[in-house]
């Protein structure tokens, strides 16, 4: 047995990553909300989709020709069939594999300009709609089209998790144990869970220096803060608000990029992540992009601990509360939330 | 004046026992003969129509799985119609279905969706049976769904032949006289998979469970615990996970700290892939834990999952119902019908619900009634062969199936996507039959056949 340093650590490393994945949604959230104004709940579909454009671009890598090997048999007795991918043929069996193997790396390029497409196509196709109408018919639209995108991918890559490997390079997992001096082996963490949890600071870090440093991100915030004395000085402000939400859905889609090899990704993954997502903004204060990346690292950590046995054995349900228990505590006593501006949900 | 005073001639008496001997030696087909004169729900000699409602989820996490089940009753209609090559038929130790319908009644059925959730599972078998006339509901991927659907047969008056469903209470507490399993069961996989892993990991081993918080999660895991206990394991710890639950780091890490050295996976389709996965990525199988390599363990597999989990599945133990790479000439017979037809092996949740349909059909064929009762009491305690698992009972007192169980491995070396498991051992029937009073399958009772008449 280690000790309860260990048990600790461990938990907030869990909670780090968990919570890279719902600051990441909830930042996309929020910068729609924010600039929009409109409550997305199509923005889990979005991270799903980010998953999906990695295990296209696996499939699209190995594709494959097809040889008879009369030597071996299929299922049902006849010469089987070898499917050879076509990177390997064309660099080498070496070369091809590893270009297969780095598919997931390699779709944060592939996921990109589709995510800006979609963003794009579904703000100025469907969302600029809804604009001026209640946030009730936001929402159930949204919903809708989530909906809708979730059967697309249903029909297309069928209902079973697809398995999306990370590099061989980042199988294994790197002894915390050892390195800070407790027993080695005692608190091992996944390579690839700590890549995601600094691609997660990374894209938040790139969003807020975008809106910091750039005359186009200042427009923005000032945007956000006033639209119409943004507009009143000739700014259209509209054309970047569609940017910015662009920009939200590449943030959802890369965050799901890099969470494929987490979790087999699935057609429902998105729904799985939305409503936690939202508790996060809700908590982290409606509009705050800070509050959001805050709030969700914050919710991660408490749920992880909220799922340790020992925590469960005390309070048992406790793990499947934590969430909507802070929610609803933050609700009663700040209601804008952590980070939210004075007066927002406070009427 | 009273009869009783009379004295009994020896005339009336050989009479009575006449009589009586008369009744007892009637064969049952004459019996049966009377179930074809009484009134039952949905009568295919009233309606015109002979209908089988196949209930499957056609959306929702087990989607495929469903498709799968889709695909096998469409097969076992068109062989019970005398069309394709015959599949199981031609291997079924009864010879009563002759390709010609059932009972010369062409088949035909209607489809409904569970969505794996007991609701709308309830709803669409209730449409089926009332506004489709179906005379038998079959299917489900969830032992949630497919105890709240017997229930509604046994209420309606129509026969259930349950899908997959591995939950001890299916044919234990929630056990109805209308309903029937193939399946085999958490118990089942339990005393199959204990043996294989004391041989293979030995008898001082300390185990730690995750399960999924619903009923099938505590019935496997009690049966887990059971057999491997009683083997000389201990249990160290046991977690229930929530169903949502997508990533299951946060119930690894404390694997980590415990002195456990084997992990079991109480979870099923979704969840078994993602916390596998989350396993495997923790480095837990790369662990040396007093002493010993650490190893993991899934009782229940699917195929179709273990496709999910990818190459996680290599070289962990589980059960399963049925495998397609079998060679009795049953498993050859449907693998090739099957295989031909969609191009591809079918999946143990196929072969279960292609097999209940065959057994359906025949048990009306035999009791020449599609009366619900008759077909009850052709179905109670008859022995069958040649549908895949070797010597089959379907036991009148619980209405299981007892047959040999498969232990399956997750191959090293796969030679194509189908090829993700390989059988360790088929354990006999003997070694995995219970008495129906067993402790894990306690409470409830069979009750009457309804014909819903």
């Amino acid at each position: 047995m280690v000790g309860l340093m260990d048990a600790i650590f461990l938990q907030i490393l869990n909670g780090l990553d968990k919570g890279s994945a719902y600051a990441l949604i909830a930042l996309g959230l929020t910068l729609i909300f924010g600039t929009l104004g409109v409550v997305n709940f199509a923005h889990g579909a979005l991270f799903m989709l980010g998953a999906f454009c990695a295990v296209t671009l696996n499939g699209i890598l190995s594709l494959s020709y097809t040889t008879i090997d009369p030597s071996r048999t299929d299922f049902l007795g006849k010469p089987l069939k070898v499917q050879t991918p076509y990177v390997e043929a064309w660099f080498g069996p070496e070369i091809g594999a590893t270009i297969i193997q780095w598919s997931v790396p390699l779709s944060i390029l592939f996921a990109i300009p589709i995510m800006v497409a979609v963003g794009l196509i579904m703000e100025r196709g469907l969302i600029k709609h809804f604009y001026k109408r209640p946030h009730a018919d936001q929402i159930l639209v949204t919903f809708g089209l989530a909906i809708v995108l979730q059967e697309i991918i249903k029909y297309f890559f069928g209902a079973n998790p697809i398995p999306t490997p990370a590099p061989p390079a980042f199988a294994g997992s790197f002894d915390f144990g050892a390195w800070l001096g407790f027993a080695p082996g005692s608190i091992i963490y996944p390579y690839w869970r700590l890549v995601y949890f600094a691609f997660a600071i990374g894209i938040i870090g790139v969003v807020f220096a975008f809106l910091r440093y750039t005359t186009f991100g200042m427009v923005v915030r000032a945007g956000m803060a006033d639209r119409e004395t943004v507009g009143f000085l000739g700014i259209n402000i509209d054309r970047r608000f569609t940017i910015m939400f662009a920009i939200a859905a590449v943030v959802a889609g890369l965050a799901g990029v890099m969470y494929a090899p987490i979790n087999s990704p699935n057609y429902h993954m998105g729904m799985d992540f939305l409503v936690l997502s939202f508790v996060v903004v809700v908590v982290g204060g409606m509009g705050s992009l800070a509050g959001a990346v805050l709030a969700g690292f914050l919710l991660g950590i408490l749920e992880s601990f909220a799922s340790m046995a020992q925590v469960v054995a005390l309070l048992p349900g406790i793990n499947q509360i934590i969430i909507y228990l802070v929610a609803i505590i933050v609700l009663l006593t700040r209601p804008r939330g952590l980070m939210g501006r004075k007066g927002v949900m406070e009427d | 004046m009273s009869d009783f005073g009379k004295t009994i001639s020896r005339r009336s008496l050989l009479k009575t026992g006449a009589a009586t001997g008369l009744v007892l030696a009637t064969p049952t087909i004459f019996t049966s003969q009377s179930w074809a004169q009484s009134a039952f729900l949905n009568d295919p000699a009233k309606s015109g129509k002979l209908v089988l409602g196949f209930n499957v989820p056609q959306t929702g996490p087990y989607a495929d799985e469903g498709a799968d089940e889709l695909r096998a009753y469409m097969l076992a209609v068109e062989h019970l119609n005398g069309e394709g090559d015959g599949g199981m038929l031609n291997t079924f130790s009864s010879k009563a279905l002759q390709g010609t319908g059932i009972l010369g009644n062409k088949v035909q059925y209607v489809t409904g969706d569970t969505q794996t959730k007991s609701d709308a599972a309830r709803a669409s078998a209730k449409s089926m049976i009332e506004k489709d006339g179906a005379i038998m509901i079959t299917g489900g991927s969830s032992s949630g769904v497919a105890v709240a659907v017997q229930a509604l047969c046994q209420e309606a008056g129509v026969i259930f032949m349950a899908g997959l469903t591995h939950s001890n209470d299916t044919t234990g507490k929630d056990k109805r006289a209308n309903g029937f399993r193939h399946f085999f069961n958490s118990y089942m996989s339990g005393a199959a998979l204990a043996p294989v892993l004391k041989n293979a990991y030995g008898d001082d081993r300390k185990a730690y469970h995750l399960t999924a918080d619903y009923n099938w999660g505590y019935t496997t895991e009690e049966a887990i615990k059971s057999a491997t206990e009683d083997m000389g394991w201990e249990t160290v710890e046991t977690v229930k996970t929530p169903l949502a639950a997508t990533d299951f780091s946060a119930y690894i890490t404390p694997v980590l700290q415990s002195d456990a050295d084997v992990l079991v996976l109480n979870h099923y389709g979704g969840n078994m892939v993602n916390s596998l996965t989350n396993a495997v990525q923790f480095g837990l199988r790369d662990r040396i834990v007093n002493g010993k390599n650490f190893e993991i363990v899934v009782p229940l597999y699917s195929r179709l999952m273990a496709k999910g989990a990818g190459a996680n599945v290599k070289g962990i133990f589980g059960s399963t119902n049925w495998h397609w790479s079998l060679s009795d000439e049953g498993s050859k017979a449907f693998v090739k019908s099957f295989g031909t037809k969609y191009g591809f092996p079918p999946s143990q949740a196929a072969h279960t619900t292609y097999v209940q349909t065959l057994l359906y059909a025949d048990a009306v064929e035999r009791a020449k009634s599609f009366n619900p009762c008759a077909v009850v009491e052709a179905l109670e305690d008859y022995e069958f062969d040649g549908l895949g698992n070797g010597k089959t009972l379907y036991r009148g007192a619980d209405h299981q199936c007892f047959k040999d169980v498969l232990v399956v491995r997750g191959k090293e070396n796969p030679s194509s996507e189908f090829d993700l498991l390989e059988i360790v051992e088929i354990t006999p029937v003997g070694q995995v039959t219970y008495d129906p009073n067993h402790p894990q399958f306690a409470g409830g009772a069979l009750g009457t056949c309804n014909p819903g008449a």
